[in-house]
């Protein structure tokens, strides 16, 4: 058995119901590490260009990492990748949990899901064993239920995914949920297992995993518990209040976004805070293997919402549910989030969609005929409940709102794109860019479409923390000069580390991660933390060249939606504030130079060779 | 017996398992949660999670029911009743006469496995962020459990309890 990985791959096609195991081939892993890396170089070879997401041709992967299932401080993350269908392109989407840990202790590093099963089917995996099990009588039920069910059927100890009534009705940001409050929230991953009728994954294993240099591992996830989180000052507010506590800092720099990104703080702030949170939190939980433990689950006491139990809502939830809607009724926002959970929503872009139509509806461009009567403005708590539902059901409006901001607005016409706030199809989440320049080109040059995962600049330019371990550099919050540098390493950063499974809340040392992956595997290369780095660059423009190839336009990556170029912000600090063109086009144009592509975003020969990436460039289309 | 012993409160416990994966590292080499001498059970839905050591019991059923003779014994320092994995047979009647589950059959090894509280310097406990797992005298467990109790009763008589942080 290798060190780090299991070795092997599971491959199911849903259209012939062929079972196999493969060997992972270890040439990829040593260059992409693991999960969203390895998934990535997977994906590039199964997924033909202009195949449609939501086709059987489709591939639908699972990835764990090399340190995942060990005591590797919150390494318990893992991945869905595919072609997502909000956006066409490249898309991965992670969780924790206990998924990717049962998965690797089944024996498997990843899992590849093909063809379309003729009706519906769930996945049960048992250590080497695997079937493909009818689901009929899961069809038409919640993500929760579908998992009460196999719990029922298979025990307590299965790992399980599942999609509710969302992914089955192709609700285009439709999410997965596993253990019941993981989310594999973004971009629509759900969609797709429901356009192959894949209704859930259930997996237990009692297998294990072995390391390379077992002392040396050891001695660096000792070191990365105790001094990147429980002696880390940053990191106790994960461990007292979990994202939530994020609110207070951007809310204080104007950088909280509300109001369909109208503003950039928020009135009701004090009323949805981390504190309203913890008063109502009963139980706190981790991902397994996490020292931290963010998570909150939280119960609704009082008022028409009494008795609805979440863990949650984290920090994107309470702006797309709260503040983008205007609502400052966190029972409402409790409910939504439980709502969206179960139905298998994803609560950014579902907050988002929903925002955007209260905006429509105060300007008169929908009115209480298109909404059923539902009187759909800013602040109305119930309404927003109420919307949440018709989404997950394709009813009236929510049919509308269910394809996505970018879908939706061509479908409703009538001046409503103007308002709409997306970047390459994806809805955008928590980090105000006109308060913070940076965030623009982060979203802009995010792989997934807008999205705050793939860098956050944010935390040097405007929070004062939170550089991930790379050497300082004294930013201007208002001015373009360096953010593409920051941009671009942290992208590295995040890419790498994100291939190795470990969680953002954790661990933002380069060092450390690369002390933790070299005794793991065995790769001795990366002893040399330039390597990780080099890796996280080799994988930021594998899935840059898999968009490319899919065709995304230059214009996709370089226009802001108009809100953030014409539309100042309205009140606090960052006041009357947009995010300057001129900036944005030298961030970019920096960004182009940084990472050696071409002005118009192509990666150059040279750099691809570098990257050892050149065996991919002739298959591309040019852009 | 004045050594100490592993108390476990299970209100604390967030269900990280990382007890699990230093248990299992500490005597096998490898992360298994099969592996784990010491369980953490977790419910997702309720978010709950419960740890599950042995407890080490002075008139100790495992001992008592071994058919082989000092197959399972007492460790002199640390009271752990402890396997002899040269002499055990691998009959699992030790298993299945505990009455808290707290011993397994290692499928790798062929024997049987429990808690030996790592010769008195746990592994699980220093891995435990939250201290729901502390390794402590019998006189101050029974305080311990005592007061967990008492703040039990004590959250009852004021409504919803908040969180165990």
């Amino acid at each position: 058995m290798p060190y780090g990985y299991t070795g092997k791959v599971l491959k199911v096609d849903l259209s012939t119901g062929k079972i196999a195991e493969e060997a992972l081939n270890f040439e990829w892993a040593r260059k992409f590490i693991g999960g969203k890396g390895l998934g990535a170089r997977y994906l590039w070879d199964l997924v033909k260009p202009g195949t449609d997401p939501l086709s059987p041709d489709n591939a639908f992967m699972v990835w764990t990492g090399p340190v995942t299932g060990t005591f590797a401080p919150s390494s318990s993350k893992y991945c869905v990748v595919t072609k997502g269908p909000e956006t066409g392109l490249y898309l991965d989407s992670h969780a924790g949990g206990i998924f990717g840990v049962e998965l690797k202790f089944a024996g498997y590093d990843g899992l590849i899901v093909t063809g379309k099963a003729k009706s519906p089917v769930y996945l049960f995996i048992e250590d080497g064993h695997t079937e493909i099990r009818d689901a009929k009588a899961l069809w038409g039920k919640s993500a929760h239920e579908a998992e009460d069910a196999l719990h029922a059927d298979l025990g307590e100890s299965v790992a399980v995914m599942a999609i509710g009534q969302a992914g089955e009705q192709l609700v285009k940001y439709a999410c997965i949920s596993a253990s019941y409050y993981r989310q594999h929230g973004r971009g629509g991953a759900g969609a797709v297992m429901g356009s192959k009728n894949l209704k859930a994954i259930a997996v237990r294993g009692t297998g294990s995993v072995r390391v390379a240099y077992p002392e040396e591992f050891k001695k660096a996830c000792w070191e990365a518990m105790i001094k990147d989180t429980l002696e880390n000052p940053e990191a106790q507010f994960g461990i007292k209040w979990g994202s939530p506590s994020l609110m207070w800092y951007t809310n204080e720099t104007g950088t909280f976004p509300a109001y369909n990104f109208s503003d950039g703080v928020f009135a009701g702030a004090p009323k949805i805070d981390a504190n309203v949170i913890l008063k109502m939190t009963t139980k706190r939980h981790a991902c397994y293997s996490c020292p931290v433990g963010c998570g909150n689950y939280v119960e609704v006491q009082t008022g028409p919402y009494a008795d609805t139990k979440v863990e949650g809502p984290e920090y994107e939830t309470i702006f797309a549910l709260g503040s983008n809607c205007g609502v400052d009724d966190i029972n409402a926002i409790v409910h939504a989030n439980y709502l969206c959970d179960f139905y298998g929503l994803d609560t950014i872009s579902t907050g988002d969609c929903i925002a955007w139509a209260m905006e429509l509806f105060e300007r008169g461009i929908l009115t209480e005929k298109d909404t059923d009567g539902v009187h759909l403005v800013f602040g109305n708590g119930e309404a927003m409940v109420q919307m949440v539902h018709k989404i997950a059901k394709r009813e009236g409006l929510g049919d509308v709102l269910a394809e996505g901001l970018k879908r939706a607005a061509a479908q409703i016409g009538r001046g409503s794109e103007r308002y709409a706030v997306t970047i390459k199809g994806m809805e955008l989440p928590a980090y105000e860019p006109k308060g913070s320049i940076s965030m623009a080109l982060s979203y802009a040059t995010s792989d997934r479409g807008g999205c705050h995962l793939r860098s956050w600049p944010i935390g040097p330019e405007v929070l004062g923390a939170f550089w991930l371990g790379a050497e300082p550099v004294k930013l201007e919050r208002w001015s373009p000069e360096n953010k593409a540098k920051v941009v671009a390493e942290q992208q590295h950063q995040y890419a790498a580390k994100f291939s190795m499974e470990i969680c953002d809340f954790d661990c933002w040392n380069n060092e450390r991660l690369t002390a933790m992956l070299w005794p793991a595997t065995g790769f001795e290369e990366y002893k040399d933390v330039k390597e990780f780095e080099k890796a996280g660059e080799r994988i930021t423009n594998l899935t840059w060249l898999f968009n490319l190839r899919e065709g995304m336009k230059w214009e996709d990556v370089a226009t802001l939606p108009p809100r953030m170029t014409e539309d100042p912000l309205k009140s606090g600090p960052t006041a009357g504030h947009v995010v300057p063109p001129e900036h944005f086009a030298q961030m970019l144009a920096d960004y182009c130079r940084i990472r050696g592509w071409d002005e118009k975003g192509v990666p150059t020969k040279e750099k691809l060779e570098e990257l050892g990436l050149a065996d991919l460039s002739l298959e591309r289309k040019e852009a | 017996m004045t050594a100490k012993m592993l108390v476990v409160d299970p209100d604390r416990c967030i269900g990280c398992g990382l007890c699990e994966m230093a248990c299992s590292f500490q005597h096998t080499g490898e992360f298994s949660r099969t592996r784990s001498r010491i369980k953490a059970f977790r419910w997702e839905k309720t978010c709950d999670a419960v740890p599950l050591v042995c407890y080490q019991c002075e008139d100790a059923p495992c001992i008592k029911v071994c058919g082989v003779a000092g197959a399972i014994g007492r460790h002199k320092e640390t009271g752990a009743v402890v396997i002899n994995p040269d002499l055990c047979i691998g009959c699992r009647l030790c298993m299945f006469n505990c009455p808290y589950g707290a011993i397994d059959f290692d499928a790798v090894s062929g024997r049987l496995i429990k808690c030996d509280l790592c010769g008195g310097d746990p592994e699980c406990v220093k891995y435990c962020s939250v201290k729901a797992i502390t390794y402590t005298e019998p006189v101050k467990a029974g305080e311990f459990l005592k007061a967990m109790e008492a703040s039990k009763l004590r959250e009852q008589s004021k409504g919803p309890a908040a969180a165990a942080r």
